[in-house]
């Protein structure tokens, strides 16, 4: 079946039937073509998705102060709720198997000033831990460490931008900045993936911002940092006996909404998560829908090849084809076309995808690809189908008596 | 060579049923070359079709060459098609995509001969009938007549028992059915059997022998005196 002379047979049948040839092939590289260009966007719009939070890290509950709308315990609604050191302390001691760290956050904006050049920043009064809850990057000198914070010194680490609009292109480490009229040494220039405004800050020991407030122990927000390993069910629940702890502890009332403020990364991850993944099948839905309108083209095309071979195939069973060479060469054919075909538009449609890269960003594709094992797979489908196809009309023709068939003028 | 013994054959239309064949008897020799004539209806290409193994016969029995044919299944029926028989058609089914020698050695190729031996052969026949320069030709740029001649050529290539001819100047205009008459003349000089169906007297007194079929029944079987085609050519 597979000889030289079955080959050369089925090249030259191939070569003196363009039209017919390029058809069927066109279909099935088109089927394939848009089946991986479109199951490469589905990839791409997840990889979008997940860049919106990959520029701070995903295990993160933040917990706001807000003003109590219920009394409780004696205590009147309207007041203003406090976080101090003493809540960290507590954090840490009730719930260390939970938790990776903790990490106060104190936001002020000051003007800051270094020789001529000053501006508004936001500044942020930190522990060393934020670093890796909002994935600071350091390009260089350091970040903030435990001495400093113990030692309260007054060391800043200054975002990129900070440093180009202060500095210009001099170096600012190890020079001194004016921030809100207190001297700071800084140590360290960052960078993060999170836009403009994020290279736009100054992060001091919050321990240090506390003393500059006439020495006072607030903070104006605790972040905690959980486990990855508790995945979503754990980080609710974490979130909720957290919550339940801090009612308790400042007196407010279980069903009063207002009196803390959680936000929970893993809630918002989930769910659009969720968006990406149903996405992802809708589009693998079309995707998939395009594979099959490949195998009913394919179908139709080995049907009408057939029908128009019905006499070509009556010729050679009457100067002696078996029916095993008939449905052989029919067979061959039509595998030969779908493979070499599907191979092109899967090439095709994979160098379409890397060349995309990140072009169709502003449409929510980002990086679009497509694993290679699902391209060859949706391929050997195709080919399969397309020989099934090309077998069943096959068998019917070398089944008609060639009489019938050179009847049929 | 062909020993046919009361042969029968119907169609089924639907209910009725159409008795086309009814208990033919006939023998051909080796180095015959026989007219089946009658007219459309007669049974001459059913006739000609079961001679073929291109049919099946109802009742009866049909040995070739010292062979039963019978209950063949489609394989082997179509190994002894490509043995013992040689089929000359007259719209020519020659493969339009094919040139005249890919043609001629088509039935060479399902005996499963050597290529290069396939294109020697086929030219050695394209040559017999005078169309070796058109070897290389496709049958789109072949007249009628040299079609036939290609497809004469395809029927000896596979050196057949029998040479088995469907109305083979049906297609053709009176000077050209000769130049093919002739040719088969010439091959069944040489000792070929050859069966014609025709329903042209002309052509049909070409032969040696003529049945004359009607009605599914052999009403005349007698040998005549060859006309040369030579004499019109």
């Amino acid at each position: 079946m597979f000889s030289r002379d079955n080959w050369r047979e089925i090249f030259q049948t191939i070569q003196k039937n363009k039209l017919r040839t390029f058809l069927s092939g066109f279909t099935v590289a088109l089927g394939i073509l848009i089946f991986v260009v479109l199951f490469g966007f589905g990839n791409g719009l997840i990889n979008t998705f997940q860049l919106f939070f990959e520029d701070d890290a995903q295990n993160i509950i933040t917990f706001f102060p807000g003003q109590t709308t219920k009394p409780y315990k004696g205590y009147k609604s309207g007041r203003q709720i406090e976080f101090d050191r003493s809540d960290l302390a507590d954090i840490e001691k009730n719930f260390p198997m939970f938790l990776e760290y903790v990490t106060p956050r104190i936001g002020r904006t000051y003007l800051t000033k270094f020789k001529n050049e000053s501006n508004n920043y936001s500044t942020r009064g930190v522990a060393p831990s934020h670093q890796f809850a909002e994935k600071t990057i350091i390009m260089k000198g350091r970040y903030l460490d435990k001495l400093d914070i113990l030692k309260k010194t007054k060391t800043a680490v200054i975002g990129r931008l900070v440093e180009r609009d202060l500095f210009g292109q001099k170096d600012a480490i190890g020079n001194y900045i004016d921030v809100g009229g207190s001297v700071f040494k800084i140590v360290g220039v960052y960078q993060d993936d999170g836009g403009d405004d994020e290279e736009r800050r100054i992060y001091v020991p919050y321990t240090t911002l506390q003393l500059i407030e006439k020495n006072n122990d607030k903070v104006d927000q605790i972040i905690v940092a959980f486990k990855p390993e508790l995945g979503y069910s754990g980080a609710m629940a974490l979130e909720k006996s957290l919550s339940t702890f801090f009612k308790e502890k400042k007196y407010i009332n279980p069903n009063d909404q207002n009196g803390i403020f959680i936000r929970n990364v893993a809630e918002g991850l989930k769910q659009t998560q969720q968006l990406a993944r149903v996405l992802q099948l809708i589009v693998s839905f079309v995707a998939f829908g395009t594979i099959i309108a490949g195998i009913i083209g394919i179908s139709n095309i080995m049907v009408f090849v057939v029908k128009e071979r019905t006499k070509e195939l009556g010729i050679r069973k009457a100067l002696g084809a078996t029916p095993k060479s008939v449905i052989g060469t029919i067979l061959l054919e039509s595998i030969f076309i779908t493979t070499i075909s599907g191979v092109l538009g899967m090439l095709i449609g994979i160098a379409i995808l890397s060349s995309l890269d990140k072009t169709l960003e502003d449409f929510f594709i980002t990086d679009p690809f497509i694993d290679l094992s699902v391209a060859i797979f949706a391929t050997v489908v195709l080919i399969i189908f397309g020989g099934v196809a090309g077998y069943i009309p096959a068998k019917r023709a070398a089944r008609i008596k060639p009489i019938v068939a050179l009847r049929d003028e | 060579m062909i020993q046919i013994k009361d042969l029968h054959k119907s169609y089924k239309m639907g209910k009725n049923s159409l008795h086309v064949l009814k208990g033919i008897n006939f023998n051909v020799e080796e180095g015959e070359l026989v007219a089946i004539m009658g007219s459309s209806g007669s049974g001459k290409s059913t006739l000609l079709n079961i001679l073929g193994m291109l049919d099946e016969l109802d009742e009866g029995t049909y040995t070739l060459d010292g062979v039963a044919i019978k209950n063949l299944n489609e394989t082997k029926a179509a190994q002894y098609r490509n043995k013992f028989l040689g089929f000359i058609f007259q719209s020519f089914n020659l493969i339009n995509y094919k040139s005249a020698a890919e043609n001629v050695a088509l039935p060479l190729y399902y005996q499963k001969v050597a290529r290069k031996e396939r294109q020697e052969k086929a030219l050695k026949y394209l040559t017999q009938v005078g169309l070796k320069e058109w070897a290389n030709h496709l049958p789109s740029e072949l007249s009628g007549g040299q079609k036939q001649r290609v497809a004469i050529a395809r029927a000896m290539a596979a050196e057949p028992k029998v040479l088995l001819a469907d109305e083979p100047t049906g297609a053709l205009d009176s000077t050209t059915s000769y130049e093919v008459m002739d040719l088969i003349q010439k091959i069944n000089d040489q000792g070929n059997t050859i069966l014609i169906v025709t329903h042209e007297p002309d052509i049909a007194d070409m032969c040696k022998r003529i049945v004359h079929l009607k009605d599914g029944v052999i009403i005349e079987d007698k040998k005549i005196e060859q006309v040369r085609a030579s004499k019109y050519v």
